[in-house]
This record gives structure tokens, C-alpha cells and sequence, in this order.
């Protein structure tokens, strides 16, 4: 597990349960051990514990969010923290694990690399631990790290730890975690003592795997480690014709990030949805010169021809073009009060393009809890479904199982400009 | 686990690649933007990763500073340079127009104009029809930042519905809005103070000359170090120490610049921007406690402000 490869990168990652895991103390832990928490707000948890009538401070204070929140003493939104080892920095999308916030858990998931799902070693694997394995696979999360805490109160026990392991191991068969070639770890902890988080402490001497923290820092940051096509969204065009500079007089630079794959200069390109085809004449980022680019990267490309592009098109590998499609078939997270309605019609955004769209058809809708596929006419706030969409203009996509970032879109009501559904094509 | 075989980013070319990617956004989703530009150490962070963003074009948005009168003269001085040296346009409203206009009204003489500035960035909103705020918030500055969006909507009276937020996932922002409604854009949300000194030191950026250690003039009050007798562009001198308070010279810094009312300097011989670097790492109280005297009051005076339209 050597750390050279990915020094100095980063990793997001969510963490999915509720406050009765202990998700809030694991956090905290995580921040405290790591040393990430400051003195001033360590005081300020000091007092409202002792206000509360806690005898230690209580690290899940530290995830303690809106005013609004805590009058009622539950979580109702994601919140997004940070902490770093000096190897690598971390972003944890902290998500409110209960069954009404499905679209939290799916918004927190949308951008993580890895989930830690969290068990309650008393009470094994429940209808919650199904529910969040099945959003975090439905949203391609690659690595999940099953931690099963509060051993310090079933006295650290092996036994109890191998048989949730097991039933674990089993579930994640039968919903296919393994053969969509998720990577799941099962580590035993205690957040509360902090065993086997950071430490390994000498409680569980039995358990030879690595900490949490070990498993936090050796994933892969990538989100993928298949190679993927080149995917270039054009995000804007940069035509300074207008300024003193003569030699900027025919620059036309094509701004955007490189959503997946690489580019190098000389590269044949193909402009989509037109399929004009040129090659790469010079990356930019700024004012340095680029002989490649790599995922995740926000440059600008500068092509041979003089290619009439604009915001929404797509720049990608001529040997490796994406669909255009007038219909697409995606499995939907509906995230609005207001229920889905097949009269209507939506905007769909997908990479930085737009098209109205309207449904088709619901398939069906999936239970989050028994996972079973049931018949459905609408869809309410937190509703999984299958659903058929029709457009009004081509969308250039790939399947979200093959990339994320040209698989996903959201579903925008113009009446509001909400966003008010999440989907992922198949 | 898999062992990464893949070439990734570090984590500042990360960090800065979300935030060309969110400033272009902005730019394609939003027809009349503004950049929200204080001088501060996070908005000249910005700065330069719009240059990233857009050169060699211009920026398709003007900078704004909301002025409260009570600026750090080399902060406002290192302000009009910069912008002059990006050669964009920059415009300044000043909470002292406000109070001309009766739209602000303070309770005293020497209450802080901080707070006050929500209501001059509203008039400024309305007076140049902006669509969108871009600002140098970020999520690890407070606890109500945390669950801030990146494109966070706010409505017709600029406020912040924290119950109400759009959802945003994967890198697909919804910057949509309505006439009158606007949309405050945060390209450096997942930035900690950490990461600001680092890029600052990477890419060599330039700072008021405050934010390094300096000999100043200052008092003790209720536990935090109060500058005295701060001399203003215009001549003017406020914060008059208070009877019988002692007035001490000392070496300090700016961790964070803003309203000289309610911005405490911190004891530091840090100089150089590799001394601050090292100073950020072994600090033990944060950004805002060690140095915003209006956080201090309640758990929840960020998330208040934020409900009316601040920042």
C-alpha cells in the first residue's frame, strides 16, 4: 500500500447512516485524530456538551449544522467537511441516513469516490444498511467500506464481526455489488474509542486488515480505473477579436473540462452534435502551453480548422464518438415536493447541454427497502424509478456504468428553475 | 484495494480545475454576473483563476467591491491596482451612499457597517440587474457555509432559504433564476484556508501588505487584540482606544481583511508567504474564531446574516 503514487491527491468521499451509528462520533473522530479540529471550535463543543449535561466533549457536535437543524435535533442536508493527512486531503459529503432523505444520500453519493456505510454491530445488517448499499451502487460509487462500529459494545467480539461480514458479503451478491466490480472492504471499529480508525488500539487484536483510515488513504482517487473516451463538454468560446492584440485576431479557444479520458496535441477530434472533424492544435490552461490533458482537467483546446462551436456542443476522440440520442432510458431519483408529472414538460441538462424533455414512460419504480420493482403512474419526492424521456434536441451520451460524467443528468421545472430530479442513463 | 493506476491530479490542480470549471459556468449559464472583489487574500485567489478561465480574453463579468468606508487603506489601495493591472472593470458602492440614501441606519455612530454591507450589495444588485454574485466563500470558513451550495439561489429580497436549497449533484449546477432573483456563485466552496495560502504561494500571487506581520498599534479587548487609531484613505482616524485602555505595539498580522470594526489581527512574525504557509499548519484556532469579532456572538450569526442577504 504504498502512498507514493498518490501523494498529495485527493478524495472525496460519503459517509451514509444515521446518527444512532455513531456516523456523527466517526466523523468527528476522524477530524479529532487527524488533528483537523482547532482549539477554538473544540471550546466551543466543550460548552455545549457541558451545557447539555455531558461529562466529555461529544465529537458529533462537530457535525452539528443549521439553527434550523438543530431545533429540531435531526440533519436535513448534506454538509461538506474537509480534513487532511499531509498525504492527501479529504471531502466528506456527510448525508442524513434516514428513508425520507433518498435524494440526500444521492446528491452526496453524485460526487464521491467512496462510501463508508456504516452497521451497527449489535444490531447487523438492517433495511437501512440494504437501502444505503443499493443508492451508493445505483450512483457508481467504486469503493465501499462496510465499517461495523460500536465493537466496544458487543466486547469487541470476532464472532459477531465475521457473521455481520458474512451476511454482508452475501447481500451485496444478490444485489451485484461484486459483479458490477465494486471494491468492498468490511473493517470492525469503534468510533467512540476510536479503535481501529486511525489507531488500531489493542481491543481487536484478532483483526489483521487495515484501519480506516489506512483504507482511506490507499483508494484510488480516480473515480474510474478503466480507461475512458474523451469527453470535452464545451463549456464556453473565447473569441477576443475584438482586443489591440492582432495576433488574437482568429483565436478561437474552446473552454471547458475534460470530463473523461485523455487528449493530446495533434489528436483527431470530432465536434458533436455537427461532426465537423479536425485536430488538436494547441491545450491551454491560462498562459501555459499543454502537451496533454487528463480528466478532470479545465482547459482550453485550440483546433486546426476554423469550426463554428458553441456552449453545449462536445469535443471528442473521432475513433471514439458517443450517441446522439432523442430518447434516453434512465434510472431517475425524484428530489422535489412537487410529484413528477407526465403531462409536462422539463429541461433536461446533461454535460452543458439542454434539451425540454418529456416522459415517455415509468417503467417502474424500485422500493428502496425490499428493492423489489413495482408499477408506478407518478413519482413522489425521494421515488427510484425507470423512466423513458423523449427530447427535443440530441443529447451525445454514454451509459452512466461506462461514465459518470456523460451518463448523469438532472431534471430542471422551468415554473421554478428547481432542480427537481437526478438520473443516470442505461 | 485496487491499486491506482491512473494519472490524477494533485489536490490544489484539482481544486483549481473545479473552480475554472464552476467561473465557466457561471459565464455560459448567466447573463449578467458580477465577481465580487474585496482585495482579500480569497478574492485574489479568484482573480487568478478567472485569468485561467478566460485569458486571452476578457472576463465576461465587471468586479464589484461593497465598500463599508471602513477598509484597510492598503487593502483598498492594493484593490484599484490589481484591477487596474487586469486592466477589468471594477465598481465600488459604499455603504456610506446607503446611509446618504436612509437605507441604511445605524444604531450608533461606532456600530460596526459590516452587516450593513447585505443591504448596499441588494441596492447594487437592482441597480445593475446582476444575475449572479460570484464570491470567495468557503465551506470550511463556518457551519452554515458547510451546507451551502456552490450556485446557491437566493430570492427577489436576497435571501437564503437554508431549509430550501436546490439540490446539486455530480458537476452540473443550475445557475437558473427568475428576474429579480439571483443566483451567488462560490468557485472556491471546497477550498480551506490551507489551500488559499498554497495556491497563493504556488502561484506567486501578490497581497496587501497587511495580511504579513507588521508593527501596529492595538488594544486588548475582551480577549481579542482591537488595532487602534487606523487611519482611512480619506484621511480620517477610527477606532479610538476606550478610557483606560492601554494601548500596546505590537507584531501582528491579517488572517482574514474586511470591515476594520469587526476584523481582529493575530500575534505572528510570519513575513513571507512560505512563514504563513507553515503558521496555517500549526495554528490551533480557526480562520473566523481567532479573527471575526462578529461570528463570536451566538452559534448562529453567520447563518442569521446569511438569511438576509449577506454573504
Amino acid at each position: 500500500m504504498s502512498n507514493a503514487q498518490h501523494n498529495d491527491s485527493l478524495l472525496r468521499f460519503m459517509t451514509c447512516g444515521s446518527v444512532d451509528d455513531g456516523k456523527s462520533t466517526l466523523i468527528g473522530r476522524l477530524l479529532f485524530d487527524t488533528k483537523s479540529i482547532l482549539a477554538d471550535t473544540l471550546t466551543q463543543m466543550d460548552r455545549t456538551s457541558k451545557k447539555r449535561g455531558l461529562e466529555t466533549v461529544d465529537l458529533s457536535l462537530l457535525t452539528d449544522g443549521l439553527q434550523a437543524e438543530r431545533e429540531q435535533g435531526i440533519t436535513i442536508d448534506v454538509a461538506y467537511r474537509y480534513f487532511s493527512t499531509g498525504t492527501r486531503k479529504y471531502i466528506i459529503a456527510d448525508a442524513p441516513g434516514h428513508e425520507q432523505y433518498t435524494r440526500n444520500m444521492v446528491t452526496a453519493a453524485s460526487t464521491a469516490n467512496l462510501a463508508i456505510i456504516l452497521i451497527d454491530a449489535r444490531k447487523g445488517v438492517l433495511t437501512q444498511t440494504r437501502r444505503h448499499s443499493f443508492l451508493a451502487h445505483l450512483v457508481g460509487i467504486p469503493h465501499i467500506v462496510v465499517a461495523i462500529n460500536k465493537m466496544d459494545l458487543v466486547d469487541f467480539d470476532q464472532a459477531t464481526f465475521e457473521k455481520i461480514k458474512s451476511d454482508y458479503l452475501n447481500f451485496a451478491e444478490q444485489i451485484g455489488l461484486q459483479r458490477a466490480g465494486r471494491d468492498i472492504q468490511v473493517v470492525p471499529l469503534s468510533a467512540l474509542t476510536g479503535d481501529m480508525l486511525v489507531d488500531r488500539g489493542d481491543a481487536m487484536n484478532w483483526y489483521e486488515g487495515p484501519t480506516m483510515l489506512e483504507l482511506l488513504e490507499s483508494a484510488p482517487a480516480a473515480h474510474s480505473e478503466q480507461n475512458e473516451a474523451f469527453r470535452f463538454p464545451v463549456q464556453f468560446v473565447c473569441r477576443p477579436h475584438a482586443s489591440d492584440n492582432h495576433d488574437l485576431h482568429d483565436f478561437r479557444g474552446f473552454m471547458g473540462r475534460v470530463e473523461s479520458g485523455e487528449i493530446s496535441v495533434g489528436d483527431a477530434v470530432t465536434v458533436l452534435p455537427n461532426g465537423y472533424t479536425s485536430k488538436v492544435k494547441a491545450i491551454q490552461l491560462g498562459d501555459e502551453k499543454l502537451q496533454s490533458a487528463i480528466t478532470e482537467q479545465s482547459v482550453t483546446l485550440l483546433l486546426e480548422d476554423e469550426i463554428d462551436t458553441s456552449r453545449g456542443d462536445m469535443i471528442v476522440k473521432s475513433s471514439e464518438a458517443p450517441e446522439a440520442v432523442k430518447q434516453i432510458s434512465g434510472m431517475v431519483c425524484w428530489l422535489s415536493e412537487t410529484p413528477l408529472s407526465t403531462a409536462r414538460t422539463y429541461v433536461i441538462r446533461h454535460t452543458t447541454r439542454e434539451s425540454k424533455a418529456k416522459v415517455s414512460d415509468i417503467e417502474y419504480k424500485v422500493d428502496v427497502n425490499s428493492l423489489e420493482k413495482l408499477p408506478s403512474q407518478g413519482l413522489a419526492m425521494n421515488d427510484i424509478a425507470k423512466i423513458n424521456f423523449k427530447l427535443a434536441q440530441p443529447l451525445m451520451v454514454d451509459s452512466y456504468s461506462k461514465n459518470r460524467a456523460t451518463g448523469a443528468f438532472i431534471v430542471i421545472d422551468e415554473s421554478t428553475n428547481n432542480t427537481v430530479g437526478a438520473g443516470m442513463i442505461i | 484495494m485496487t491499486t491506482a493506476n491512473k494519472k490524477t491530479l494533485s489536490h490544489l490542480d484539482w481544486l483549481e480545475a473545479e473552480a475554472i470549471h464552476i467561473l465557466r459556468e457561471v459565464a455560459g449559464q448567466c447573463s449578467n454576473p458580477v465577481l465580487l472583489f474585496s482585495g482579500g487574500k480569497d478574492s485574489l485567489c479568484i482573480l487568478r483563476l478567472a485569468e485561467k478561465a478566460f485569458r486571452p480574453g476578457r472576463f465576461p463579468f465587471p468586479l464589484m467591491h461593497i465598500d463599508t468606508g471602513h477598509n484597510y487603506k492598503e487593502v483598498i489601495e492594493f484593490r484599484d491596482q490589481r484591477a487596474n493591472e487586469l486592466g477589468e472593470r471594477l465598481i465600488v458602492r459604499s455603504v456610506e451612499d446607503s446611509m446618504k440614501r436612509g437605507t441604511v441606519v445605524l444604531k450608533s455612530d461606532d456600530e460596526s457597517r459590516n452587516k450593513h454591507q447585505s443591504v448596499t450589495l441588494l441596492e447594487a444588485i437592482e441597480e445593475f440587474g446582476f444575475d449572479c454574485c460570484i464570491g470567495g466563500a468557503r465551506r470550511d470558513e463556518e457551519k452554515a457555509r458547510a451546507k451551502e451550495r456552490i450556485m446557491s439561489f437566493r430570492d427577489e429580497f436576497g435571501q437564503w432559504d437554508p431549509k430550501n436549497q436546490r439540490p446539486e449533484l455530480w458537476n452540473l449546477y443550475n445557475a437558473r433564476s427568475h428576474k429579480g432573483e439571483n443566483i451567488r456563485a462560490f468557485p472556491i466552496s471546497n477550498w480551506t484556508e490551507m489551500d488559499v495560502w498554497q495556491y497563493i504561494e504556488r502561484e506567486n500571487l501578490g497581497l496587501p501588505s497587511i495580511y504579513f506581520a507588521h508593527q501596529r498599534d492595538v488594544v486588548m479587548r475582551a480577549g481579542s487584540i482591537v488595532p487602534v487609531n487606523v487611519p482611512l484613505a480619506s484621511g480620517e482616524v477610527i477606532n479610538q482606544p476606550k478610557a483606560g485602555e492601554e494601548i500596546i505595539n505590537m507584531q501582528v498580522r491579517f488572517r482574514t481583511v474586511g470591515d476594520i470594526t469587526c476584523t481582529a489581527p493575530v500575534i505572528s512574525d510570519a513575513d513571507t508567504i512560505t512563514k504563513i504557509v507553515l503558521e496555517t499548519a500549526t495554528t490551533t484556532i480557526t480562520e473566523r474564531g481567532a479573527t471575526r469579532l462578529d461570528d463570536q456572538t451566538s452559534d448562529a450569526s453567520m447563518e442569521q446574516r446569511k438569511k438576509e442577504g449577506y454573504f
